[in-house]
């Protein structure tokens, strides 16, 4: 099971409170969360990645574990702790203004 | 008595109607969330509701006239990219659509800045046009300028690419960015639709979209290399009166200019404005000849001249204008009004509503003769349209 915890405009455009859990089949890479994600919230296609290029938005940024992951591979493993729900994979909207 | 359709349109949204049990609906995006407007046909209480989509921006929102309850709004977000927002009661509900705008096949290039070829690129929706008769179809002007139309309430969106080969290439952003920002229908005509984008220009269609031709002529722009070349012109907006078609009206970069063969030609009727620079421009519900402009100082000081806030009329269809002032700050002013932040109702006498980078939204329930604040402290404000209820 894997935590998601999305920006505040994502949660109220999805609808959703708090963290998002999803049981993703396969390894746990970026791409097959964002796809299970996508799936099960259509209205967050285009919002994290682009629809065709499948690229980050460029003010959206991946962390986990202390970590940034927004520059890793989308097919790259995610960390254990991620994987087995220790951790959550943040989605964040860049900081930005003064 | 209720109220009484003397004279109506085929679009619905311009018949006159007496005050009686009608409502206006006024529809406000803003750059951080949209807001509705409400009052009976006196005009004089209002009810504000909002803010809708908190945080983002709102550049348009705007009701179906074939299904007053059917409305569609453009939020985006530098963050997240573009959403379009669907309700199907009046704004009270909303759901979130297609936001997929993919340009149809190559895409080319259009020019950059710096005359460099730059390859088309996705934005934002700049303005959402619902079809006349279908609630289901809506066009969408979006940033890079381009037409995308959807038939199935937004769900999906498909572009009308022969749009960008009426000289696409030519074509360079404004200061603004490259943006379709205007799409009339014309009622008496389905085949047939203007759009305006800055800086390219008017096209028009009159085969649904499936050719196009600037509509030029007669412009004159002094900041191209060319001040009469048939594309780059930086119009701001156009209108038109349903009832009368071949007449139309804009506001360019610099000049208020008329057509009166659909867009064939154009002729200056700037008059004695005290500067014709400016955004929107908008015609009377019932009187096709009277015309509405906000003249802002220039295009490196965007404000009012003097500090005087200052709506102009011609009840001439131009040349002629008159300063409205009664009710609208005259000292120490310096908003502006953006091009799509004007619009009219449909009730008699005509109101007008307008909204401010201040965040004030000002109407009149007497075709401009005096003028109150509805609100004082919205966010900037993006757009302003309305809706006239039964």
């Amino acid at each position: 099971m894997i935590r998601i915890v999305l920006p505040t405009h994502l949660r109220t455009l999805a609808r959703v409170d708090g963290e998002v859990q999803l049981d993703v089949e396969g390894p746990a890479t970026q791409r097959s969360i964002l796809d299970a994600l996508e799936t099960r919230y259509p209205m967050l296609r285009g919002t994290i990645r682009d629809h065709v290029t499948q690229q980050r938005r460029a003010f959206v940024r991946f962390f986990a574990c202390e970590q940034d992951l927004s520059h890793a591979s989308p097919d790259a493993p995610l960390p254990d702790a991620v994987v087995v729900g220790a951790e959550p994979f943040l989605i964040v909207g860049a900081m930005a203004g003064g | 008595m209720a109220c009484v359709q003397r004279l109506r349109a085929k679009t619905g949204a311009h018949y006159k109607k007496e005050e009686g049990m009608s409502t206006v609906r006024v529809l406000v995006g803003t750059r951080k969330g949209a807001f509705v407007l409400t009052a009976d046909a006196k005009r004089a209480r209002w009810e504000v509701s909002g803010p809708y989509f908190g945080g983002w921006e709102i550049y348009h929102l705007k009701g179906s006239s074939a299904n007053p309850n059917r409305l569609y709004a453009s939020q985006s977000s530098g963050w997240f990219g573009q959403q379009i927002q669907r309700s199907n009661d009046g704004g009270q509900t909303w759901e979130a659509v297609g936001n997929q705008f993919v340009y149809d096949g190559v895409p080319g290039t259009h020019q950059w800045y710096d005359g460099t070829p730059h390859p088309w690129e996705f934005k934002r929706v700049w303005h959402l046009e619902p079809s006349l008769t279908d609630p289901d179809t809506v066009y969408a002007g979006v940033e890079d300028a381009a037409l995308f139309h959807s038939t199935d309430g937004g769900q999906t969106w498909q572009e009308l690419p022969e749009l960008r080969g009426a000289q696409g290439h030519l074509w360079q952003p404004g200061a603004g960015g490259m943006c379709l920002h205007t799409i009339v229908l014309d009622s008496s005509n389905p085949e047939r639709i203007f759009i305006a984008i800055s800086a390219a220009g008017t096209f028009r269609t009159d085969d649904a979209g499936m050719t196009w031709r600037p509509m030029n002529r007669g412009l004159r722009s002094e900041g191209i290399p060319n001040p009469h070349a048939e594309v780059g012109h930086c119009v701001h907006r156009i209108a038109m009166h349903p009832l009368r078609p071949n007449v139309l009206f804009m506001q360019k970069h610099w000049d208020v200019m008329r057509s009166d063969n659909a867009g064939a030609s154009w002729h200056e009727v700037s008059g004695n404005l005290p500067t014709d620079f400016g955004f929107p421009i908008e015609v009377h519900a019932h009187e096709p000849d009277t015309i509405y402009v906000v003249p802002i100082t220039s295009d490196s000081e965007h404000y009012p001249p003097e500090g005087k806030l200052r709506v102009y009329r011609s009840r001439t269809g131009g040349n002629e204008w008159e300063a409205l002032t009664r009710g609208l700050p005259q000292r120490d002013c310096y908003v502006n009004v953006l091009r799509d932040a004007m619009a009219v109702d449909a009730l008699d006498p005509c109101g007008l509503y307008f909204g401010t980078t201040g965040g004030q939204v000002y109407g009149s329930a007497d075709a401009g003769d005096s003028w109150a604040p509805i609100v004082r402290d919205l966010p900037p404000v993006l757009s302003v349209e309305v809706q006239t209820l039964p």
